[in-house]
């Protein structure tokens, strides 16, 4: 159990990189007329991510998941600390990373196409070029009937497909999504999970996302961080131990593996949780 | 071969009973209601209007009858015609110069800090009471009206832009910046597409302004145009003449309010409208 890819499956080299963060902190300062407060949510936090690899953050809210992937797609910045992708520190954000949004985010006067290829507009993609990549990845996430479609005639699941499909036209080489699944039914979602998992068998891009959902965090990653607040900090990293490659993600649930690692990472997260609620001064 | 089409129609779907339509009165409720409406109202003032002094009052069909003689002499086509150049050339003029100042002061605190001041003044203040000032810069012609008419229709259509621009949620601009946009790119692309409904509320609301503009234009300036025609009309004490003009005025405001709604539905589909700033 040295190397969490070993037995997983290693895709074939195409974009990807590592990612390194090294020592991240993060404060925010709210003011509420003269009271300034301090939130640590972020405090000395360290992580490499392997090319290739998928990784789950998770916690409680406040635990600071949020921010780091907002740091590691360069939209904040870190007060100390920094983080590599392939060996070269961010300062911004960059071509090697793009992020499924929550919500999707689309631009609803945009049709599913035109969403898509405002990525590679905003990179100066020649017109033809761009529809091309643009069609090709609608095809990949299987909307390749629905390209005309503005976002209010799509589905929710749909939506988050043409926000995925936005993220990988510029080939990133670190893939991050923050919650992308969220918001959807789960039968929508569960179908979107496998869609990532053979997206990554395709293209063996680096996945970092963020999820509240235990069951998506052990079904999609290699490894599962589970994050604690106040201040926000990695409290146990879980790798897990599913056969690869997982194709069939009903089996995969049935399966006792994926019952136990999930049972100890939410015992883990709940002991964390009461003993936040203790920790906490009672309110009068 | 059309025969059997139509029976194996039928039989396709023959458990389906007849889906009654509501009656007619049923389906245009609001709209018999508002037409009862304005026939009592018309009615009422026709019969007290005849029992009036002509000089103070007019009736319905006296004012219809005016209305005809006006159209015919060609009186009233020239008034209107004289009325809505300078007011389309206005309002399109303040559209020209309040939709990118709303955009540049929505988008940069500097900018609202610097000319913030000026649109919430002019958006505030009486701005007929330049209109002498006016006169004395531009004379009495066509280019006093226009800028009568550019004055006053401006400020409302640079306040909507401003709030649409700060309506414009952080997560759809942090998309762009994630795929590294330019800041041009992020205004043209994402800003100015996500404004388009509060821009379109401002012109409706400019429209009307618009109309207002040009009578009391006409009312200071050369006498001309539809508010010339109401001002000649009541020194004559030509009362049926003064209520054609102000008819012809009511239409109009209505018709380019309504004509500028239609058009929001077009540019934006995707939006409801955003009537968030009306004053």
């Amino acid at each position: 159990m040295t190397d969490p890819l070993a037995e997983k499956e290693k895709p074939m080299a195409a974009n990807q990189a590592g990612v390194s963060i090294e020592d991240v902190s993060k404060t925010f300062v709210t003011r509420t007329g003269k009271q300034v407060d301090e939130v640590h949510v972020l405090d000395h936090v360290s992580l490499r991510v392997e090319p290739g690899e998928i990784v789950a953050l998770t916690g409680l809210s406040g635990c600071g998941k949020t921010t780091l992937l907002r740091i590691l797609l360069g939209l904040e910045r870190a007060d100390s600390g920094r983080v590599l992708v392939n060996g070269s520190e961010v300062t911004g954000c960059g071509a090697d990373r793009s992020m499924v949004f929550q919500n999707a985010q689309l631009f609803p006067w945009r049709s599913a196409l035109g969403n898509v290829e405002f990525g590679l507009e905003a990179r100066g993609v020649p017109k033809s070029e761009r529809r091309r990549t643009a069609l090709e990845k609608l095809e990949l996430v299987g909307l390749g009937h629905a390209t005309d479609r503005r976002p209010d005639q799509l589905s929710g699941g749909m939506q988050q497909r043409v926000g995925l499909a936005r993220a990988l036209s510029v080939d990133p080489a670190v893939l991050l999504m923050d919650e992308p699944f969220g918001a959807l039914d789960a039968q929508t979602r569960e179908g979107l999970q496998a869609e990532v998992l053979r997206i990554h068998r395709e293209t063996g891009k680096t996945i970092i996302f963020v999820t509240h959902d235990l069951d998506e965090a052990v079904l999609l990653a290699h490894r599962v961080v589970l994050m604690a607040p106040n201040p926000g900090r990695i409290d146990r990293i879980f790798p897990i131990e599913l056969p690869a490659p997982r194709t069939d993600l009903v089996t995969v649930r049935g399966r006792k593996e994926f019952g136990a690692q999930r049972h100890e990472i939410w015992h883990r997260l709940m002991t964390g949780a009461s003993a936040q609620a203790a920790a906490e001064p009672a309110t009068t | 071969m059309t025969t059997t089409e139509h029976g194996e129609q039928r039989a396709a779907r023959p458990a389906e009973p007849a889906r009654t339509r509501p009656p007619f009165h049923r389906r245009h409720r609001s709209g018999l209601i508002t037409t009862a409406s304005i026939v009592v109202v018309l009615a009422f003032w026709e019969i007290t209007g005849r029992r009036m002094n002509p000089i103070f009052s007019s009736y319905p069909s006296a004012i219809v009858r005016k209305f005809d003689v006006q159209v015919r002499s060609g009186l009233l086509p020239q008034a209107l015609l004289d009325s809505l150049q300078p007011l389309l050339l206005g309002f399109c003029v303040a559209a020209l110069i309040g939709i990118p100042v709303g955009l540049l002061i929505g988008r940069y605190r500097a900018a609202d800090a610097a000319l913030g001041v000026y649109v919430t003044a002019g958006y505030a203040m009486p701005l007929v009471a330049l209109i002498p000032l006016f006169m004395l810069w531009f004379g009495l012609g066509f280019t006093v009206k226009v800028v009568i008419v550019v004055v006053m229709t401006v400020f409302p259509i640079v306040i909507n832009t401003r709030a649409g621009v700060r309506a414009v949620p952080r997560a759809l601009t942090e998309v762009g910046t994630s795929f590294m946009a330019s800041e041009l790119h992020i205004v043209r692309k994402i800003i100015l597409p996500a404004t388009v409904p509060h821009i379109m509320t401002g012109l409706r609301l400019g429209i009307g302004r618009a109309v207002i503009a040009i009578v009391i234009a006409e009312f200071f300036t050369a006498i001309g145009g539809l508010g010339g025609q109401i001002i000649l009309a009541g020194q004559r004490f030509d009362t049926a003449g003064l209520f054609v003009p102000v008819t012809v005025l009511m239409v109009l405001g209505v018709g380019l309010t309504h004509l500028v709604g239609w058009l929001e539905t077009k540019v934006a589909p995707w939006a409801g409208p955003a009537d968030t700033d009306q004053d």
